[in-house]
């Protein structure tokens, strides 16, 4: 990419906005405007709402987006994972019917791929989906759904095959939440919140083209699902913030983002809130502390050493330079200084660490911090699950030899049933 | 913040990679750490006369290459991970920064072309019986002579002291610190190798009864060029010990990959695996902080203070992690002298300590951000 060809696009970025962005216009119409002209999603393929840009051109198109105070593209929540997902694997119709609604915000989606059966082994999963009638019939339960009881969409992962080895008879379905087959229940957590849901499929229905790929083909699309989710849990992104701006186009987006960043409210927290330590650090007392002071300058050093490594992996990402190491680390890092945090924000508590509320500190804010860590050691792939990977990946290290993949999946041992 | 290397960059490391591969591999690494001056000055007149590396980093003005922090860096980086034995850290870094950061320019003209050529071996002495590299810990004392000044008092842990042919000395004076410029050969300096843990860095005790001495720059006070020379060094250190970290990731991993246990590799057992994975994540997180550091100093950040103790504290738990694990993950063979490892873990040791030990930097980097002195 030449400086002129960047300071070209830019121009014609700022052009466009000058022409098209006001505050005052539906926040679909505005989104619209966006996905169809391309700008919103600029290295995406250009027939399909992106202008087909490397990486580092499209970051000038958003820094211009964002410089002139326009709003993007709807990026919250799960949306993104589905969009890469088709985009990679979909047919055109599914790009067609799918991708702009994603974009416009007007269609939340979900991930319906944990059950109570097969967590780490994902593989492992038993929800059946069964062709009668020339439909599919989808029976089983999901489990750790983020949004699911405001999503429209569901990626649904399902057994097809029972008489093959585990992963060949896996199908990626796209799932219509709204149908009486399909029962949502929230699913309470150690923290007190209720971000997750439990799905129950009854006899729910899948039309046959929203088979994605191939049937039993369903295990290598997941692999780009998860590899985009893992992609995003360096611990450096943030989630969608709603912006301060005036007018129709900001009310709208708010609104929306109340409703979608709602489940998500806690999850600073559940990254153990390095950036209060020092606040919290003055106002303790207890910074005169020789043994604590070691313990808060380990964590600042561990969290800015991350931060540091996820930008290096960003960089040659944007760069074009193969992955190095510092490419996987980063959600097993993000986990590591989490628990420091935790650990590090105790020490600062002291007895109040006991207190939650608005008994505790920071009017239950660091109670919140301490009880919600664990979550982070698990989500998106458990600590053991990310060294199995870097050791694997990175590392070049052998597999441990397995028992249940050389065999069909019916004979392989598995939890009993939740039902 | 740049957060990648350049290309030209990366040809520089792998030429210096290369030239390291063919001139110090580990039986040379050997035969060098049980001679007395510890390197070959053989390498040492090509490392100079083929790469320029001692002038790397001195103004093309006197004779140097005019490189900045982050070559530097590289350089230190692929000299731990091939465990050079050579008088680079303590001549071409502590040395020939003190004489940037304090001598006037007449005496820039006077010393750094010979350095800059390699013709030329110069130390820094600063740290005293208790190990301090601190100013304030200085009790070795120089006067106001006839001819120049004299010095008294003994320098310890001393980094090549016993081979420099020159010596930069911190001494307390009127003015506060002052750093003196004194010949290794001079009357009254007496040279006594420390027996040290690490066999492949050596160091020495010198004793200074009466020494004449030459002070670098003016009549002022030296204690923050001092600073900044430590900084620096501390800097370049952090790089070399994580490029000692990387090569040890590699070794215990090729062991792992080979060794049989159980009829399979000992690599395939995720208490392997998983040792591993952990040690990588913390050594390329060290990597991270040494590049940030080293940019930082490029680019004259104020925070370089913090930034030299944070990456310090960080490469030194990493290479002395990567050490401990690649003996474990040996097993028997790893506690042997003839297995390297122990080579890297005795660096990884006296590094940690040098300059500081990690307690000591997490203290410092807190006092220097934050507000939390």
């Amino acid at each position: 990419m030449s400086e002129h060809n960047e300071q070209t696009v830019r121009e014609e970025v700022r052009t466009w906005l000058a022409a098209n962005w006001k505050p005052d216009q539906p926040l679909i119409t505005w989104r619209t405007l966006l996905a169809e002209s391309g700008w919103g999603m600029p290295t995406w393929p250009a027939q399909w709402y992106g202008k087909g840009y490397s990486m580092a051109l499209g970051n000038a198109v958003l820094e211009e987006i964002q410089t002139a105070g326009a709003v993007g593209a709807a990026q919250a929540g799960v949306r993104m994972l589905a969009a890469a997902t088709l985009l990679e694997h979909g047919s055109d119709a599914h790009k067609a019917k799918f991708l702009k609604s994603i974009l416009t915000g007007e269609h939340n989606w979900c991930q319906l791929f944990s059950e109570p059966g097969s967590g780490s082994d994902l593989a492992g999963l038993t929800t059946r989906a069964e062709l009668k009638d020339g439909k599919w019939v989808i029976n089983g339960q999901k489990v750790w759904t983020t949004s699911a009881h405001h999503a429209q969409y569901g990626m649904l992962l399902a057994r097809t095959d029972w008489d093959v080895p585990k992963h060949q008879g896996i199908s990626y379905f796209i799932l219509h939440m709204d149908q009486p087959g399909v029962e949502v229940r929230p699913l309470r957590q150690m923290n007190g919140h209720a971000s997750f849901n439990e799905v129950f499929f009854t006899d729910a229905i899948v039309l046959p083209e929203f088979l994605v790929g191939e049937r039993n083909g369903g295990w290598k699309i997941a692999l780009t699902t998860l590899a985009h989710e893992r992609r995003g849990a360096d611990g450096v992104r943030s989630f969608a913030r709603a912006e301060a701006g005036q007018g129709q186009v900001f009310d709208e987006l708010r609104e929306e983002l109340a409703h979608v960043n709602e489940p998500y409210k806690w999850y600073p927290q559940r990254a153990g809130r390095v950036d209060l330590i020092l606040e919290r650090a003055k106002a303790s007392g207890r910074i005169t502390d020789p043994v604590i002071r070691q313990e808060i300058a380990e964590l600042l050093i561990m969290a800015r050493s991350s931060e540091w490594t996820a930008r290096r992996a960003r960089k040659a990402q944007v760069m074009g330079r193969p992955q190095g190491p510092e490419g996987s680390l980063g959600k097993l890092a993000a986990s590591n200084v989490a628990k420091k945090a935790a650990h590090v924000h105790t020490l600062l508590a002291g007895a109040d660490a006991m207190l939650k509320g608005s008994d505790g500190l920071m009017n239950g804010l660091i109670s919140e911090i301490l009880i919600s860590v664990p979550a982070i050691s698990i989500a998106g792939g458990t600590d053991e699950i990310q060294r199995n990977i870097i050791s694997e990946r990175v590392l070049g290290m052998p597999k441990e030899p397995r028992t249940d993949v050389d065999r069909p999946f019916r004979d392989v041992p598995r939890n009993p049933g939740k039902r | 913040m740049e957060f990648s290397f350049s290309d030209e960059q990366q040809v520089f490391r792998d030429m210096v990679r290369r030239f390291l591969e063919e001139t110090s591999p580990t039986k040379e690494v050997r035969r060098l750490m049980d001679t007395e001056i510890g390197y070959d000055p053989a390498v040492w007149q090509r490392l100079s006369n083929e790469l320029g590396l001692p002038g790397l980093h001195i103004p093309e003005r006197f004779g140097g290459q005019g490189f900045g922090a982050v070559e530097l860096g590289i350089v230190a980086e692929e000299m731990g991970r091939a465990l050079l034995c050579a008088p680079f850290f303590s001549s071409a870094v502590l040395g020939t920064f003190a004489a940037l950061n304090a001598a006037s320019e007449a005496q820039r003209e006077e010393l750094l072309p010979d350095l800059a050529a390699g013709k030329k071996r110069i130390t820094l002495a600063v740290a005293e019986r208790s190990g301090s590299w601190q100013a304030a810990d200085i009790t070795t004392a120089a006067r106001s002579a006839p001819s120049g000044s004299v010095l008294n008092g003994e320098k310890w842990f001393v980094i090549d002291g016993a081979s420099a042919d020159q010596l930069i000395v911190a001494a307390v004076d009127e003015h506060g610190i002052g750093l003196y410029l004194v010949d290794a050969a001079a009357d009254g300096l007496n040279r006594i190798p420390l027996d040290t843990l690490d066999p492949t860095r050596k160091q020495a005790r010198v004793v200074f009864s009466n020494v004449s001495a030459q002070r670098l720059g003016g009549a002022s006070d030296a204690t923050a060029a001092l600073d900044r020379t430590v900084d620096q060094a501390t800097i370049v250190l952090a790089s070399e010990m994580v490029g000692g970290a990387d090569h040890l990731v590699r070794s215990a991993v090729d062991y792992a990959q080979m060794r049989m246990q159980f009829g399979r590799v000992v690599g395939s057992f995720q208490a392997i695996k998983h040792k591993c994975a952990d040690l990588v994540l913390e050594v390329e997180l060290a990597k991270s902080a040494a590049y940030y550091a080293a940019e930082a100093l490029a680019e004259d950040d104020p925070d370089v203070p913090a930034l030299a103790s944070l990456a310090k504290a960080a490469a030194s738990a990493a290479c002395l992690r990567a050490a401990t694990d690649c003996i474990q993950i040996h097993g028997g063979i790893g506690f042997t002298w003839e297995n390297d490892t122990h080579l890297y873990f005795k660096r990884a040791k006296a590094s940690e300590m040098m300059l500081g030990d990690p307690v000591y930097h997490r203290e410092r980097m807190l006092k220097n951000v934050g507000g939390l002195a």
